[in-house]
């Protein structure tokens, strides 16, 4: 059973490394961006797959990192070992201190105070004119210079380079899941009254998964703005938080994997009528209600079905 | 000392006085029964020496610590456990994931979150015996949820027992059971440990008598008797209330 698990794992690896050979330098990015909206949509499944906690703002911690990566690599210097721990140092600063509010509710509350903070952020980003450049954004993000053989400006370089990010996180985050800090998560997800019977004090555990959770969105929203060379508020904005939380609820909550392939299934769909943009949120409005009412436990659940075997 | 020491407790909900001035004291080792009426206050009692509710007024002694401003966690870990009137068990957890969680639960590991949970043998080896102890470790790969009604109590139970308690608060572990049921949860409440102090609220006075060794009967919020099992059998007020009140 684990060699089987660890097979399929290293098929897929070797699937993602051997893919670029066979890509469009288009597709390519494409596939680049899907790596990146994967970590972020695992970082949200932490919260809501796991801990139950159904943030409606975690597109704080994404932006707010690419806003620091971004600002500090334009105006400061563009040093990778400056900025990208930085982005993560205030992504994970923002969460540790959102969380002191947002863990004081529960359920619908919940969601309306993450909610609310994200769209605090949203506005600074918005009205800050001088710091942020507003509703145009911060364009011209460089990439960043390593001492590599192979220049990160080119599409494959900057491939290899975000998929090692999204291998660590997926190991580290389903090492965390099953852990028993992971499994406690799962507990309190099931019944929160009988954890804090059992021992647990399950503030803590709620707190340390919401600041993880901002954490590794946070390294989604550095590599996103070396990607994408740019930053704008509405990657802040509640949309962007609520086509978070469909990746992970399209892809199956509380899978990890189901949530990476969410994003990709989002990303691609995104790409294709992007056209119409204006009915995105339409889109996703649709997107919702069909998973509800055909695959209420995502794609992985699907899939499972279909095998016959039985959620972890 | 005293296992458990209630000291002048009230509480109210709003304007309802749940519970008036109450004094309990129960030694270490000892079985005691909580009756009374619906409405009575039990659970409210219960709730409160968990930590789930804060008292109005008095003081809660556990194992000779003051506890009466301490979460409910960490008088778990003062060697606290309890079980629920109300089944609230993991629903979607397995059988064996839940024991996992309780045994977790007092354990040093509880926060680790670097290595997989399947690292640390001895919460596995811990859980399947407590499993295979109280009978179910044909069902540990069940969901929870799916049990018989009669099966999830004894979980329940096996729950509240993983992390080997001092003090037990068990809330009507019998009701809602056929008599079969009621039996051999009955007969698995005798088999817990003699040093595990056991404060038991039963409805079913014949259980209750069968299991305890003093009773102590609440009534509208207050301590209406309290005594030996012949005492309270023999007293006329309890005979008046169970009479005229009660519905079981
Ligand atoms: N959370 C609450 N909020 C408001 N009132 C409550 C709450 N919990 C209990 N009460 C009230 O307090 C009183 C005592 O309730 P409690 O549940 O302690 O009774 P009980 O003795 O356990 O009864 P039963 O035998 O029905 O379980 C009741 O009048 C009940 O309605
Ligand atoms: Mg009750």
């Amino acid at each position: 059973m684990k060699t089987r698990i660890a097979i399929r794992w290293a098929a897929a690896l070797a699937v993602l490394i051997a893919l670029p050979a066979v890509l469009s330098s288009y597709q390519l990015g494409l596939l680049t961006k899907m790596l990146i909206f994967g970590i972020f949509a695992m970082s949200l499944d932490l919260l809501l797959g796991y801990a139950g906690l159904p943030s409606l703002g975690h597109a704080a911690y994404f932006g707010v990192a690419a806003y620091t990566v971004g600002l500090l690599a334009l105006r400061v210097a563009n040093n990778f070992w400056l900025d990208f721990p930085a982005g993560l140092a205030v992504a994970t600063g923002v969460s540790a201190l959102f969380g002191l509010f947002a863990l004081r509710a529960r359920g619908s509350y919940f969601l309306m105070i993450t909610l609310a903070l994200g769209q605090v952020l949203w506005g600074i980003a918005f009205g800050w004119r001088s710091l942020t450049g507003g509703d145009d954004g911060l364009p011209s993000v460089p990439r960043p210079r390593l001492p590599l053989p192979w220049p990160l400006t080119d599409g494959g370089p900057f491939y290899y380079f975000v998929l090692a990010f999204f291998v660590i996180s997926i190991l580290a985050l389903s090492v965390i899941v099953r852990s028993p800090f992971g499994r406690a998560l799962v507990g309190i997800r099931e019944s929160e009254r009988r954890m804090e019977v059992l021992g647990y004090d399950v503030w803590r555990y709620k707190y340390v998964a919401f600041v993880l959770a901002g954490l590794f969105a946070g390294v989604a929203g550095n590599l996103f703005v070396y990607f994408n060379g740019f930053v704008s508020p509405s990657y802040l904005n509640i949309v962007f938080s609520a086509a978070a939380l469909l990746m992970v609820i399209l892809g199956g909550a509380g899978t990890l994997v189901g949530p990476a392939l969410g994003a990709a299934v989002i990303v691609f769909l995104e790409n294709v009528i992007s056209a119409y943009m204006e009915r995105w949120v339409l889109v996703l409005g649709v997107i919702y209600v069909l998973v509800t009412l055909f695959a209420p436990s995502g794609l992985v659940g699907l899939v499972r079905q279909r095998l016959g075997s039985h959620p972890a | 000392m005293m296992a458990l020491q209630i000291e002048q407790l009230s509480h109210s909900f709003g304007g309802l006085l749940a519970l008036s001035d109450v004094n309990l004291a129960v030694a270490p080792g000892e079985r005691l029964a909580i009756i009374g009426p619906n409405g009575a206050g039990k659970t409210t009692l219960f709730n409160i020496v968990t930590g789930i509710f804060r008292p109005s007024a008095g003081r809660i002694r556990l194992l000779g610590q003051d506890v009466t401003r301490l979460p409910p966690h960490r008088r778990a870990q003062l060697g606290l456990a309890r079980t629920f009137q109300i089944t609230t068990l993991f629903p979607r957890l397995t059988v064996l994931d839940s024991v996992l969680l309780a045994v977790q639960g007092l354990d040093p590991v509880r926060f680790t979150l670097h290595r997989p949970r399947e690292a640390y043998g001895h919460l596995r080896e811990r859980a399947e015996s407590l499993l295979a102890e109280w009978g179910l470790a044909d069902r540990c790969h069940a969901v929870t949820g799916r049990l018989s009604y009669g099966e999830q109590r004894q979980v329940e139970l096996i729950l509240a027992l993983a992390g080997a308690p001092k003090v037990l608060l068990l809330d009507e572990p019998t009701a809602g059971l056929s008599p079969a049921e009621t039996a051999s949860v009955a007969e698995m409440i005798r088999r817990f440990s003699r040093d595990t102090t056991i404060l038991l609220i039963e409805h079913d006075m014949d259980v209750a008598l069968e299991l305890v060794d003093r009773i102590t009967v609440l009534f509208q919020g207050r301590v209406l008797a309290e005594g030996s099992k012949d005492k309270i059998r023999s007293d006329p007020e309890v005979a008046a209330i169970y009479l005229g009140t009660d519905d079981a």
